[in-house]
């Protein structure tokens, strides 16, 4: 147990948690910005390797990395509009859509890699964001190395959570979309349009998906693999339900969930490394994750529209 | 006719990605059926399951690209294919009139073994964690044999690692890895006996933040010295400022200041003694992964480029040593398939 109490109290630990947090945080974020508005978005494995790409690739061209990230916002737009239409106008399934998404969006995202890059050996790299310096904080003992020694996006990752908690609870937006996830008619009832608050969630949901895969090809690391978003959009849907619905909780959630992660792969560099098969302690995330959602979930109020597609005029 | 034509929408679409107008050209020389003579080149096609930019798959297309340029096969390939996939796009390769198939059946091991049968006068040379079976005697085998490289490149991980201890990240504890990790350890422990090894796996072959995430943890933990059985591991060294050592491809001229050596492979040898076997028409059910052994050519120690001067002599003496041994059958690096672990 000495071991893992070593662990926790290592300022490098707690970097590596807001590290692997941060693609999970921006993800969640966008996940849960959907299902508020009612619409569950199971295009978010693929509209992250969208963003991964299409950020990477406009670095890799040439572009700013800020230009990176909104080109990754606007890739994970489109597929969210594209999303939106499906599922709100039409009002077609919302799981099949959904996956049928993330296919077309993983497709595609490999699909201009390869007309981009014909001819390559090597995977190319870029120069990734580096880590931020902030006067002050950063040198302060431990906690300048814990907490202030990230990239600009790590911080714009837990910026956003702020920004969406304040729409969400604090705006006439806010209640508008959170209105359209639990009584749409109510909506309706006050002049607004339903579709146009859902589609309009999704599409920003969408777009903050792909900054979390962005994250992985612009900060994380510096090359585009197709297959590297690895189910953690998956995990983010897992998250929102984790989180209740609310961002706090949410974030709360990506935070345990990395920290899981840190916490296992220096574990296996332990004594018990020796004994337990290393298959074990990759699964100590998702373990704990189901049994955190298990005890977090039982009171979780679940929008009360969520994945009921609204028509104007029905009863 | 309908697998032929599912056959050309795929080598269009390649075609059309090159943006080269070669297309018909390519099909009507290569791979539709014809009376092939012995100097003609020989129809060869490529099946892989990931890009052909990564790691293991790249040394195979870069060796069929140079016999193709050198005018000694025609060579069409389909990358990034699923394993459910897979069996169809060897029939369609094969209906097609491919004379030689190469890829990887790692995942479709039975699937691609009934396949085979169907089709006895194509051969299939394929990366397979199971021997030949003369029960399929149109299928050979081979996989990445470089332990010789790998120990070389342990050798100069030795001389150059100040705390002994090392880190090594790889992606899942199967054959291919853990022989090259084996043989790996073998090197460094001929400069440093009492060095130390933290090896962890993780679960994937494509995650690099994870790999990098792994080895950060491996450098707080005291490693001064990376094994980059993985990308991302060598970014992590070269945030740190410390060394890595690389497998299979030759990534110096990305961190030129962090990858001291690496044991490259080359496929050319096992390519060429296929070609030759089809040719003369006496291709069976062999293992081809000799042909990735230090004596045969099918593997070396990258140069040391920007390293130049900077490993110790009495280990660059060691290397040349061996190397010689190993070439000259004297000496034999031992193939270890067990997981490694800590130590």
């Amino acid at each position: 147990m000495t071991e893992i109490a070593d662990i926790l109290i290592s300022a490098s630990f707690w970097a590596a948690v807001l590290r692997i947090a941060s693609p999970l945080i921006f993800a969640t974020m966008g996940e849960l910005i959907c299902e508020r508005a009612g619409v569950l978005n199971l295009g978010i494995e693929g509209i992250m390797v969208i963003g991964a790409f299409a950020g990477w690739m406009t670095v890799y061209a040439g572009g700013g990395l800020w230009t990176g990230v909104a080109v990754a916002m606007l890739a994970g737009m489109a597929f969210g509009a594209l999303h939106g239409v499906l599922t709100v106008p039409f009002g077609l399934s919302q799981h099949v859509v959904g996956l049928g998404i993330t296919l077309l969006a993983t497709a595609s995202a490999y699909y201009a890699y390869r007309l981009a890059l014909p001819e390559v050996t090597n995977p190319p790299r870029i120069e990734p964001f580096q880590t931020l310096h902030i006067p002050g904080l950063s040198d302060l003992p431990w906690l300048g190395q814990a907490l202030f020694s990230q990239t600009a996006l790590t911080w714009a990752a837990f910026a956003c959570v702020a920004i969406v908690a304040l729409v969400l609870y604090r705006t006439p937006l806010g209640l508008a979309l959170r209105a359209a996830g639990e009584n749409p008619h109510a909506v309706e009832a006050q002049g607004l349009s339903v579709g146009a608050i859902r589609i309009g969630a999704v599409i920003v949901g969408s777009g903050l998906m792909a900054v979390g895969g962005a994250f992985l090809t612009m900060s994380a690391f510096s090359s585009f693999f197709f297959e590297m978003v690895n189910g953690r959009g998956w995990i983010c849907i897992a998250l929102v339900v984790f989180g209740a619905w609310k961002p706090g909780k949410a974030l709360l959630g990506a935070l345990l969930f990395a920290g899981f992660d840190a916490l296992q792969v220096r574990l296996q560099q332990t004594g018990m490394g020796q004994v337990v098969p290393y298959q074990v302690f990759l699964m100590i995330p998702y373990l704990l994750s189901i049994l955190a959602l298990i005890l977090m979930s039982r009171r979780a109020r679940v929008p009360a529209a969520l994945m009921t597609p609204f028509n104007r005029g029905e009863r | 006719m309908t697998d032929r034509r599912t056959l050309l929408t795929q080598f269009s679409r390649r075609r059309m990605l090159m943006g080269t107008a070669g297309f018909a050209a390519a099909a009507g020389t290569g791979l539709l059926p014809s009376r092939l003579l012995a100097q003609e080149p020989i129809a060869v096609a490529g099946i892989y399951t990931v890009p052909v930019e990564q790691q293991w798959v790249s040394r195979i297309h870069i060796a069929a690209e140079a016999a193709k340029e050198a005018g000694q096969i025609t060579y069409s390939f389909s990358e990034n294919t699923a394993n459910t996939d897979y069996p169809r796009v060897m029939r369609e390769y094969a209906e097609a009139g491919a004379k030689l198939i190469i890829g990887e059946i790692f995942g479709v091991e039975q699937e691609a073994r009934e396949v085979v049968l169907d089709y006895p006068d194509t051969a299939f040379l394929m990366g397979s964690s199971f021997m030949p079976d003369p029960a399929y005697p149109n299928l050979a085998v081979f996989d990445n044999y470089i332990q010789d490289a790998s120990y070389l490149s342990g050798i100069i991980a030795g001389a150059l690692t100040e705390t002994g201890n090392i880190g090594m990240v790889g992606g899942f504890p199967i054959p291919e890895v853990n022989r090259l990790m084996h043989a790996f350890m073998a090197g460094v422990k001929e400069m440093k006996p009492d060095a130390s090894f933290q090896v962890s796996f993780i679960g994937s072959w494509f995650d690099p933040p994870k790999a990098k995430e792994t080895a950060f943890a491996m450098i707080e933990n005291g490693a001064d010295m990376l094994y980059a059985e993985r990308f991302g591991v060598s970014d992590a060294a070269q945030e740190k400022g410390i060394l890595a050592i690389g497998n299979v491809i030759d990534t110096q001229s990305d961190y030129p200041d962090t990858v001291a050596a690496s044991a490259l492979w080359h496929f050319e040898p096992t390519l060429q003694a296929a070609l030759a076997k089809v040719a003369e028409g006496s291709f069976e059910a062999d293992n081809y992964g000799v042909y990735s052994f230090m004596k045969e050519g099918g593997c070396s120690l990258a140069p040391l480029g920007t390293f130049e001067g900077k490993v110790p002599q009495e280990a660059l003496d060691l290397v040349a040593e061996r190397e010689a041994a190993i070439k000259a059958g004297e000496f034999t690096v031992e193939i270890d398939d067990s997981e490694p672990t800590s130590s």
